[in-house]
Order: structure tokens, then C-alpha cells, then sequence
């Protein structure tokens, strides 16, 4: 372990006090852990700079939170919690309230609710990547005892399913591009060697950070030798630095993995050495690639077959090459193979944990059953009852899904709330924006399901359409700039550091997740929550490294793992001490054999997705109906999702939703550049702007996602134009994989048409 | 010729704009008004199937290459804040070296 050494969080220069902190959310992002300089003066932030002494972002920033001073005094920003009489739901109709009588309110509903229909009819919805998603599940099950915290996307289709099915071939942690994010010293560290390539699959780490990874440190790499493969249906600004795009299909990656693998097996590319000792099931992944070699992907995937052969020959022998895998993997119901044929490409060709590959984190812990990590802290303290456990929606149906994952499956919890027999009686939007944000497949089921709940809450440091249209309490939260707290990349699954978060400053009346999750804690559990006594001790108790002070903690700065490769020859990746993976047969499993027993093969396999103009099964006439390919989803650097439209600066950089399309595609459609389009296909419709460009192929286009307007007429039905611009109207729930992953935001189909109003029009 | 200026690698020019909003930190510019603005030479595709898309980083009036901070001996904002980490602070000697090894790239004085 190591720290960072003169490291000062806390400084004063004449008038001003500057405060060292790690940023996560809100301001929503993913646990990347920036460094910040927050300039104090008079009890106010002055000014927002970068730390040049964090080892991995030194002194670099994104426009996120350099705009942070907006964010936090944003005239819109709610400071302090709010009521609203149940019928009011969806009007603007709120009255300002102290926290006593929000929790009054939160304890006498959640005990009525539970004494009348149990634990489980309170369900804790929970966003992406933020802060929050530590708390949410904590939130439920050991403030309110309930099995039920929900991730509304359909087949939980972000990082879950990588992570799961991870855990499933090698027993946990992930795998991420070996970046010397673990050294002080960083890319001179001796040992240490740039990748000769990284694919970058899926994935524009520029913009999103993925999981805690700083993102531009791909280009750190790129200058010191790191070439890339872009495998992506668009052609991003990282994409044209590559060596090689491949600009495929949406939805067909899983036949480009699969024949990759072909390629190098059949060519004998791969580490002999890494599959006789640490593989299982070489063989039988050998027989069942062979049915899709390059010749086949190609025409699947719409690539030159002599690309894939390429692409697979520089991976397979470019020792060693990383590989960064993104949201595409997930979203898509032939995911699970693709996460099958990636983690096996990695670890036959001896990419695994090694420097310049994929290094590992290590296992989530030694429980046979990963998922009761955290809820066995609540069977421990008598809050979580294992029977109630026992009823968390979707459990027993998708077991390969919920052994690892402690959620509910989203697409049974919508069912079940849809008029199944399992009563939803409480809703906690825990920095979840359900009905408009993000993750929500048909968001507007979700807001028709929820939207007679016996009562609801809402936590956020903004109004946005969730709350407005469904919370009776809001509870307000405090941005990273005003609490005490605790970040690591990845969430722990496979973290470059540990560092504090440092409270700069007070705004309103508002408090984080934490305490929040403490208070309440004291009203529903006071005979557990009472051992805390706030924010810093539970921190200590509970979350920072064991036998430090928060003070001490901080102090240190950047807290470093040690780098230690080849886990697998080290008996570091199981409880045991064993060598090799924490899996049935102890090796890697190219041939899953904990698969069968959730219906699903266990060897990888291609499947068409379900809406494309080449599946079958599809009917013809929704295939000439909505003849584009649609997939959706980029990221930008002016949000994080849904958040951050009402921050001036950065809505500035994207004002409105962009569709990008082929030239082709628009001058047959006589769209120019900047029209407003309409977006259609048999599941909803939605509007937004042509963006005009050569980067996307013809007959595909590209939708942004997670659009609201802030400045919009709140009350319902608009939403602030909740559904106006959200291209999650035209993705449906259910379609998703055996194990239970999957959707279809990556590959769906559309048509579009010029919009002639030339103004948004609320409805 | 002699003097301070900055060293742009346009190659590695991610477009993130980091650099207009640290710069308007520093100087507390209105939103529009920049020291140093990213200008874009949009995506069109080569003969040959590469892609050209830069970025290209130009600086205003406004710029005084943070005169104040490189003054205490810190770098100018834009130059911390840069994400890519392309923009290089020098003398214009030594950054002409930099140019004569670095392909696609320029120097640039306000």
C-alpha cells in the first residue's frame, strides 16, 4: 500500500482555504476519483482547479467539474426536502419542509407499508455509476429490510452483466487495461510496459470514464507506443487515430469474437502454455468456433473477412495487448457470449494479468454466494430476513443473474409491478431518474407502473421528471463538494486507489447519502444504526481501510494498492490460497460449466438480434416499416446521463439531442443537417436533430440518449418534456438473454422522417 | 525570436474542451468569452479509408498565457486542465525542437 507522501488536503493562502478532494457525485459521474483544488472564501467555493499531484489525472479535468461551481449554486438546486400532497403528483405543488418531518413522514409510511404487506412491498430504485449506487442496495436492505433494490435498466444491462459473467468464467474482479494506474511513478515504473495494442471494443473511454477508468489515459498510452483497435459502428474521434476500425454491424459483435477466436485457434496464435495450465474446456471451445470463421462473420457483420483475420493476428501476438470492453457488451441479448468470447480471447492468447494486458482485481469475497456480500451484513444485524431475501423479484427465475448480482431483475420487477401479484407499496428513487433518465427501457411503462405507489421518495440534488412525477417526499442531496466520503475505481472490483472525499463547503439544507441512510437507519433500526454516530465513523467502521482514522485517511492522499501480476500462479485469486481461479473446476472456464444449470449453453454462440433487417423471425412488415438500424447510447462530454442539461456551460456544448446519420441516408430522406427528426419504430417515437455525417455507415444511425429539458414545463404530462427527445421510448423491456442480460439499446431498428414543426413542441 | 508560447500536439487533440473552461476559471470569464477556443476540422474520409478530424486549439486575445500563475511558476490553466495533455508552455526556442520531432502539431502565441 502505498500513499501519497506531503500530500495535504487542507491549506490556507492569506484569505482563501484550498481543499484537496477525489471527486464522484453528484455531480453524477462513474468512480474515476479526480484530483480538485476547491478554493474556499468565506464559506464559499471561489475557485474550482485540478490537483497536478494525483498520480493518475495530474492536474487534468473535465469540463464536468470544471463547471462544478454551476452545479452546486445553480439557482435550481433544491436545499432543503420537500412534501406534496399525494395527489399532487406530477404538479409543482411542493412545499418546503425540515428534515425531522421528511423522516416523520418516510418512518410512519415505511412501517404502515411493512406491517401491512411486508419488506418487499418497498423497492429502492437505483442510477448508474454514481455514488449512490453503494447506498442504494444498503438503503433497502438494512434500512428497510427489503430484498428489492432495482436497477430499472432491462436485463440490467450495464457492467452487471461483464462483472457477472467474470465471475462466472474466473471466479471475479475485471479485467481492465493495464493503464500503471497502481504506481506512483506510474508509466516509468520498471516492469511496467505499454500495451502493443488495446482493443477498444464497445467502448469511447474519452467521454465516460467507464467504471472509475480515467479515460484519457488510453492517449497517455497511445504516446508512448500503444497502438489501437477501434471495433465500434461509429467511427468516434479515438476511432480515427486507430490503426484499424472495425466498423461493424450494431448488434452482430458476438460473431466477430467468435470468429477471432476461430481464427487464432485454427492458426495456432494462442498461448499453449496459459490454456494447459489454467484453461478448462479448450478443446470443446475449439470444435464449437469452428463453425464461424472469418468468412462467415464477415458477411454477418458486414466487414472485409481479411480485416477480422488481421485484427485477431495482431491481438493474438502483439504480446501483450489490453482489451477494453464497453457498455456493447451488455446491452445486447447475446451479450453473455460476447462477455464469453472476450474474457476467452483475453486468456488464451495470455493477455490476462500481465503487464501491458488486462490486470485483475481480486475476488469480491470468499462467499460461495457473491450476491450475499451485502445483504448477509443485514441477515448479520437481524434487519434483512432470509425469507424475506428469499422474495427478491426475479431471483428464482434468472439464479445465474442473482448468485452474483444482489438486485432484482428489472424486466420481472416491471412485470411484477405492471399487475402481477407482488404489490410495489414504496418507491425510493435513490439518484435515480427512472421515468426519463437513462436506463429505462420504455421509460413511460415504468411511470404508469409506478405511478400509484402508496407513497414515494425521491433523493437528488435537482427536481428532475422522476421526482416530479411520482415523489411525495424529496430529500436533497449535497454535491461531493460538501461531504465527507470515500471513492475507489471500479467499486472495488478491480480499484487503482483508494482516496478520501473532502467536504469544502455548506450549501442549504442538504445532506448525502450516507447520513441519509444513518438517519433513517436510527428511525427504522435504531437497535443496529445507533452504533453509528455520523458520516466519519460510519466511514471508518465500515469503509475506509481498516485501522485508519478519517483524518488519517485523508492525509494520506492517493492510496495505492501494490500491482502484483499473475495472481493465478499466486494463489491470490481465491479465498483457499489455491493457485489457479476461484471457479468449479479452479481453472478458467472457456466451457462455463455452471451455465447448464441456467439453461444456457455453456460454450459461446452467435445469435441475430432480435430487431435487425436480417433476423427471420422478425416480421416482414416492421422490417419495411423501420428500415434503419438504430443504436443509441455515445456518450458526451457535457453530461453524465440525464444529469447536468440545466448547467449553462455545458448544455452550451450539446443544446439539444443529436441523430447522427449517414449522408446517404439523409439526402434520401431529404433531412439536412440540424432539421428536427422524428424517430419511430413500434414502441414509441421521439424527436431530435440530424446531425449529418460521414462517421456512421449508411442504413444505421445513432441516437443520444437521456434528454430532458430542465427549462420545460414541469408539470405532467411534459415532464419537462420528458418524452419529447428520450430514444428510450422506442426500447422495449424482455429481451434478454437465458442468464438474463441483455437489451436491445445497441441494435434496435427505426424509421426516420423531417420533423416540420421547427420548434420543440411541448405537449 | 524569443518569448513564452505554447506548444500544441493536435494529433492527440481529443476535442473535450477542458481547456476553455479551466482557462475561464482562471481569467472568470463570461460563458462567451474565451482566452484559448477549440475549433474543429470536422470528420471527412481519405481515399485511402483514414479519417481526418481535428481539433485545433486557437488562442484570443484574452489569453495572457496566465502571465500571474506561470509567474509563481505554475503552468498556464490550459495546459494543467488538458486532459490529452497536448498543450506544452515554453520558450519559443525550445519549443521549436518539439515541432521539428512532432508531427501534426504547432506553436501558437496570443
Amino acid at each position: 500500500m502505498q500513499t501519497q507522501e506531503g500530500y495535504e488536503w487542507k491549506t490556507e493562502n492569506g484569505d482563501e482555504t484550498i481543499i484537496r478532494t477525489h471527486a464522484w457525485s453528484p455531480p453524477g459521474c462513474h468512480p474515476v476519483g479526480c484530483g480538485l483544488q476547491l478554493h474556499v472564501k468565506d464559506g464559499k467555493i471561489t475557485k474550482v482547479e485540478g490537483d497536478p499531484t494525483h498520480p493518475i489525472t495530474r492536474g487534468a479535468l473535465c469540463p464536468r467539474c470544471l463547471a462544478l461551481k454551476e452545479f452546486v449554486y445553480h439557482p435550481d438546486r433544491i436545499l432543503t426536502p420537500m412534501k406534496r400532497a399525494r395527489e399532487d403528483r406530477g404538479k409543482d405543488r411542493w412545499e418546503r419542509i425540515s428534515w425531522d418531518e421528511a423522516y416523520d413522514i418516510i418512518e410512519k409510511n415505511a412501517k404502515e407499508i411493512i406491517k401491512e404487506y411486508g419488506e418487499e412491498s418497498i423497492i429502492v430504485f437505483g442510477g448508474t455509476g454514481r455514488q449512490a449506487n453503494t447506498y442504494y442496495p444498503l438503503m433497502a436492505f438494512m434500512v428497510f429490510g427489503s430484498p428489492n433494490a432495482c436497477y430499472a435498466q432491462s436485463g440490467w444491462s450495464c457492467y452487471g452483466p461483464r462483472a457477472t459473467i467474470t465471475a462466472h468464467l474466473m471466479g471475479g474482479g475485471y479485467p481492465e487495461i493495464d493503464n500503471a494506474c497502481r504506481y506512483q511513478d506510474r508509466y516509468d515504473h520498471p516492469g511496467w510496459e505499454a500495451p502493443k495494442y488495446i482493443l477498444l471494443w464497445g467502448k469511447e473511454p474519452l467521454k465516460s470514464n467507464p467504471d472509475g477508468f480515467w479515460g484519457h489515459s488510453v492517449i497517455d498510452l497511445m504516446k508512448r507506443g500503444t497502438k489501437l483497435i477501434v471495433v465500434d459502428p461509429r467511427v468516434h474521434w479515438l476511432a480515427t487515430r486507430a490503426e484499424q476500425v472495425v466498423q461493424l454491424r450494431p448488434g452482430t459483435d458476438t460473431a466477430l469474437a467468435l470468429a477471432m477466436l476461430d481464427h487464432i485457434i485454427e492458426n495456432d496464435l494462442y498461448d499453449h502454455d496459459f490454456v494447459d495450465r489454467w484453461c478448462y474446456g479448450f478443446d470443446d471451445l475449439a470444435e464449437r468456433v469452428k463453425q464461424y470463421p472469418p468468412s462467415w462473420a464477415a458477411s454477418i457483420c458486414n466487414i472485409p473477412e481479411e480485416q477480422i483475420i488481421d485484427v485477431a493476428t495482431k491481438y493474438a501476438t502483439a504480446k501483450h495487448s489490453a482489451l477494453g470492453w464497453g457498455l456493447a457488451v451488455d446491452q445486447n441479448p447475446n451479450g453473455v457470449q460476447l462477455a464469453q468470447c472476450l474474457l476467452s480471447l483475453m486468456a488464451i492468447t495470455g493477455n490476462l494479468d500481465v503487464p501491458g494486458g488486462c490486470t485483475l482485481g481480486t475476488p469480491i469475497a470468499g462467499d460461495d454466494d457473491p450476491a450475499r456480500d451485502m445483504a448477509s451484513w443485514g441477515f448479520d444485524a437481524g434487519i434483512l430476513k432470509p425469507e424475506v431475501w428469499k422474495k427478491r423479484l426475479g431471483a428464482e427465475e434468472y439464479p445465474g443473474f442473482s448468485m452474483i448480482m444482489n438486485q432484482t431483475h428489472p424486466d420481472l420487477t416491471l412485470d411484477a409491478l405492471e399487475g402481477g401479484d407482488y404489490q410495489c407499496r414504496m418507491a425510493y428513487f435513490h439518484s435515480s431518474n427512472v421515468v426519463s433518465g437513462a436506463i429505462a427501457a420504455q421509460p413511460d411503462r415504468w411511470y404508469e407502473a409506478l405511478k400509484d405507489v402508496d407513497f414515494a421518495i425521491a433523493q437528488e440534488p435537482f427536481m428532475n421528471p422522476t421526482a416530479m412525477a411520482l415523489a411525495d417526499v424529496f430529500l436533497p442531496l449535497t454535491t461531493f463538494a460538501e461531504h465527507d466520503g470515500h471513492v475507489q475505481p471500479h467499486y472495488g472490483l478491480n480499484a487503482a486507489f483508494e482516496a478520501a472525499i473532502n467536504k469544502a463547503v455548506d450549501v442549504g439544507d442538504c445532506k448525502c447519502d450516507i447520513e441519509i441512510m444513518i438517519d433513517l437507519g436510527k428511525r427504522m433500526h435504531p437497535e443496529f444504526w445507533n452504533q453509528y454516530e455520523g458520516v466519519i465513523d460510519y466511514l471508518e467502521k465500515r469503509v475506509i481501510p481498516k485501522g485508519m482514522t478519517f483524518d488519517e485517511f485523508r492525509k494520506a492522499g492517493i492510496i495505492q494498492p501494490e500491482e502484483v501480476y499473475r495472481k493465478y500462479e499466486k494463489g491470490m485469486l481465491r479465498p483457499d490460497g489455491q493457485v489457479g481461479f476461484l471457479t468449479p473446476t479452479g481453472r478458467f472456464e472457456l466451457y462455463a460449466t455452471s451455465f447448464p444449470s441456467f439453461g444456457e449453453d455453456p460454450l459461446p454462440f452467435y445469435m441475430e438480434p432480435p430487431f435487425s433487417p436480417y433476423n427471420e423471425e422478425l416480421d416482414p412488415k416492421i422490417k419495411e416499416k423501420y428500415p434503419l438500424i438504430l443504436t443509441t447510447g455515445a456518450r458526451t462530454y457535457a453530461s453524465f446521463h440525464s444529469e447536468h442539461r440545466q448547467i449553462p456551460s455545458l448544455r452550451a456544448m450539446v443544446p439539444d439531442p443529436l441523430l447522427e446519420m449517414n449522408p446517404e441516408d439523409a439526402e434520401r430522406l431529404g433531412i439536412k443537417d440540424g432539421d428536427w427528426v422524428l424517430i419511430e419504430n413500434q414502441f414509441g417515437e421521439c424527436r431530435q436533430r440530424a446531425q449529418v455525417t460521414p462517421t456512421i455507415q449508411p442504413g444505421v444511425v445513432h441516437a443520444m440518449h437521456a434528454w430532458w429539458y430542465p427549462e420545460k414545463d414541469p408539470n405532467a404530462p411534459s415532464l419537462f418534456g420528458a418524452y419529447e427527445s428520450n430514444i428510450n421510448t422506442l426500447l422495449p423491456n424482455g429481451y434478454i438473454g437465458k442468464i438474463g442480460f441483455g437489451d436491445t439499446f445497441k441494435a434496435n431498428l427505426c424509421s426516420v422522417t423531417k420533423d416540420e414543426r421547427n420548434e420543440k413542441v411541448v405537449e | 525570436m524569443t518569448g513564452q508560447a505554447l506548444f500544441i500536439d493536435y494529433e492527440y487533440c481529443s476535442g473535450c474542451r477542458s481547456c476553455e473552461f479551466a482557462c475561464r476559471n482562471e481569467h472568470d470569464l463570461k460563458a462567451d468569452q474565451w482566452g484559448i477556443r477549440v475549433l474543429e476540422d470536422k470528420p471527412w474520409q481519405l481515399d485511402d479509408g483514414t479519417w481526418n478530424w481535428n481539433y485545433i486549439p486557437t488562442l484570443s486575445k484574452l489569453c495572457d498565457l496566465c502571465a500571474e500563475k506561470t509567474s509563481r511558476g505554475e503552468e498556464p490553466s490550459c495546459v494543467m486542465h488538458c486532459q490529452a495533455k497536448v498543450i506544452e508552455y515554453g520558450d519559443y526556442d525550445e519549443l521549436l525542437k518539439r515541432l521539428s520531432e512532432k508531427a501534426m502539431s504547432y506553436i501558437i502565441r496570443p
